[in-house]
């Protein structure tokens, strides 16, 4: 069988994580959006990095890797990041980016010290699974063909992740078309939305808590190297091609979703092109390619030119 | 009966409104860290008028009107507008931010921004009609700027911008508009289109308050003055208060005798 065919192999092997990589990137590019104009790229890589010591200690207490006790570590530890920083910048009157650097690689060192502390021998929990995830490994086992997708008890065989991240995917889109107005005008000019009444410091709360939720559903999939990468690469590319916030959001959503899948199929196939039988991280493929379309967009995207560029017609 | 009452009714809120001053601020403490910016200042403006708020660099002008609107956290002190809690009477205010607070390179069109002034209309999901498109073209055309609907508002000059904001305040469609240093950094041609527009306002019977910079131009644009610098030197009529010993007691010396003498002050 032709190994890029799409036979009943891909259904099985292929479909789920492809599916999965694109709504654990989409999820995070849209609020990845708003982090940017708000200068605040750098609390995705913050969130992501300290969902580890998050996922130990909710393993120290509840001794059982299982997926609830971890999300919840993982959201408690993001509110102790986010505490952290705001807590550094106001008494170090640090900048913000700074606040972020110190918070999350402490934390995230902290994750790897107590993870080495503890005995997580029995478990699969490492610093690996962390970083890269285990896409490849979300597979549908009773998906034995296209067919399969029609068929109610395979249907509900389906990875427990492809699940998740599309409710939290959907929960994230939603959110962001309800409070649409508010957010962009409140990234857009703070002061006029308070002069509007709006409660500004509870959207600035929201968007990032949007993050920590697609971060947190995320990271267990994809792992926090897709996480950093698509709350920055996506959406970056994306306002390169626009100058409108509602363009740049689609740009993004199609730059995480061709990301996803031309990195999945790029690791898994590409090798086998070159005549080699290995295969390589989806994850890392999938980032790789997302900072690929970055730099084909620095070089080649309509907008590129924007601050300090001539003001004529 | 029924009818009597709401004639009745309607001539004495409106009434009402009229006597009321457009806002007052009482004992209004703003600081930063240890610092007040603004101490203790009581003041009114009046309604109808149009007033400047003049004083040295860093002698708490924005800080006084941010914190006025509760963009900032005060102190202390109570603010009210049209005789109402400022909570209750935000639709009735127009703020216009320094130009300089904002990120130009925002993605979005100067149709889009001044479209932002029709949030309280258009609420979190209200469909934009063309009634609201005709507005904010409305508002683009009093400031001049109808032609530059669709261009990003990075690609504007520094006056340009500064009238997309005036824009965005017209189509608030408020009582009271707050100007954060309007004329500061912007070219002749915009100065005269701004003014020309407040004037307008003031005669449509709205008050009008701007953080303004240039001494020379106090007695020419504005009727009431609030001469601060961290508390509040004096205020009122430009013609009794906007004297050179207030002037010399707000600028605390700063300003050369020669300087003073070529506004050719009111003598007190």
């Amino acid at each position: 069988m032709e190994s890029i065919g799409l036979g009943t192999e891909f259904v099985t092997f292929s479909l789920t994580p492809i599916l999965i990589g694109v709504l654990a990137a989409v999820a995070c590019a849209l609020p990845g959006n708003f982090l940017i104009l708000r200068k605040q790229a750098l609390i995705g890589d913050a969130i992501s990095h300290v969902v580890l010591p998050g996922i130990v200690v909710a393993f120290l207490i509840t001794g059982q890797v299982t997926t609830w006790p971890m999300m919840i570590g993982a959201a408690g530890a993001s509110l102790v990041a986010v505490g952290l920083i705001t807590l550094i910048r106001r008494l170090g009157r640090i900048e913000a980016g700074a606040a972020m650097g110190v918070t999350f690689t402490t934390l995230f060192a902290l994750g790897v010290l107590l993870l080495e502390q503890s005995d997580t021998s029995a478990v699969h929990l490492d610093v690996e699974h962390a970083l890269y995830g285990n896409l490849e490994s979300l597979i549908w086992f009773s998906g034995v063909s296209w067919a399969s997708l029609a068929d109610p008890a395979a249907l509900a065989d389906l990875p427990p992740e492809l699940v998740r991240m599309a409710a939290v995917a959907a929960a994230i889109t939603a959110l962001i078309i309800l409070f649409w107005r508010p957010l962009k005008i409140s990234t857009f000019d703070e002061s006029f939305a308070r002069t509007l009444g709006m409660n500004v410091g509870l959207l600035d709360l929201g968007i990032i808590t949007l993050a920590a939720i697609a971060a947190v559903a995320a990271f267990d999939a994809v792992g926090s190297i897709i996480v950093i990468a698509m709350f920055i690469c996506p959406p970056a590319a994306a306002r390169l091609m626009t100058n409108r916030l509602e363009c740049q959001v689609w740009w993004s959503v199609l730059f995480a979703a061709l990301s996803a899948v031309g990195g999945y199929v790029l690791a898994g196939y590409g090798p086998g092109w070159f005549g080699s039988d290995m295969s390589v991280s989806a994850a890392g493929m999938i980032a790789t390619l997302s900072g690929l379309i970055l730099g084909v967009a620095c070089l080649f995207a309509p907008h590129r030119l924007r601050v300090g560029a001539s003001a004529v017609a | 009966m029924a009818l009597d009452a709401v004639k009745l009714v309607i001539p004495e809120a409106e009434l009402e409104l009229a006597g009321m001053p457009a806002m007052e601020i009482r004992g209004m403490t703003v600081s930063y860290g240890d610092k007040p910016a603004v101490f203790s200042v009581d003041t009114v403006v009046h309604a109808g008028s149009m007033t400047a708020i003049i004083g040295p660099n860093g002698a708490g002008k924005s800080t006084l009107l941010k914190a006025a609107l509760g963009i900032l956290p005060r102190v202390s002190g109570q603010v009210s507008v049209f005789g109402m809690p400022l909570e209750k009477a935000k639709a009735k205010i127009a703020y216009v931010p320094q130009r300089a607070s904002i990120d130009w390179d925002f993605p979005t069109r100067v149709i889009d921004v001044v479209i932002m002034g029709l949030y309280r209309k258009l609420g979190l999901l209200g469909r934009i009609k063309e009634q609201h498109t005709t507005d904010a073209k409305a508002a683009l055309e009093r400031v001049g700027m109808t032609e530059f609907a669709d261009r990003q508002i990075g690609q504007l000059s520094g006056g340009q911008q500064q009238r997309v904001f005036l824009a965005r305040a017209l189509a608030q469609d408020a009582e009271l508009y707050l100007l954060d240093e309007p004329f500061a950094g912007v070219d002749a041609a915009t100065e005269r289109a701004i003014i020309s527009v407040l004037k307008t306002l003031q005669a449509e019977g709205k008050t009008v308050v701007a953080v303004h910079h240039d001494l020379a131009t106090v007695t020419h644009y504005f009727d009431h003055v609030l001469m601060l610098n961290t508390r509040n030197i004096a205020d009122g009529p430009v013609a009794t208060t906007f004297t050179a010993e207030a002037l010399q007691d707000t600028y605390g010396g700063r300003l050369a005798t020669a300087q003073v003498e070529q506004l050719q002050l009111p003598v007190a």
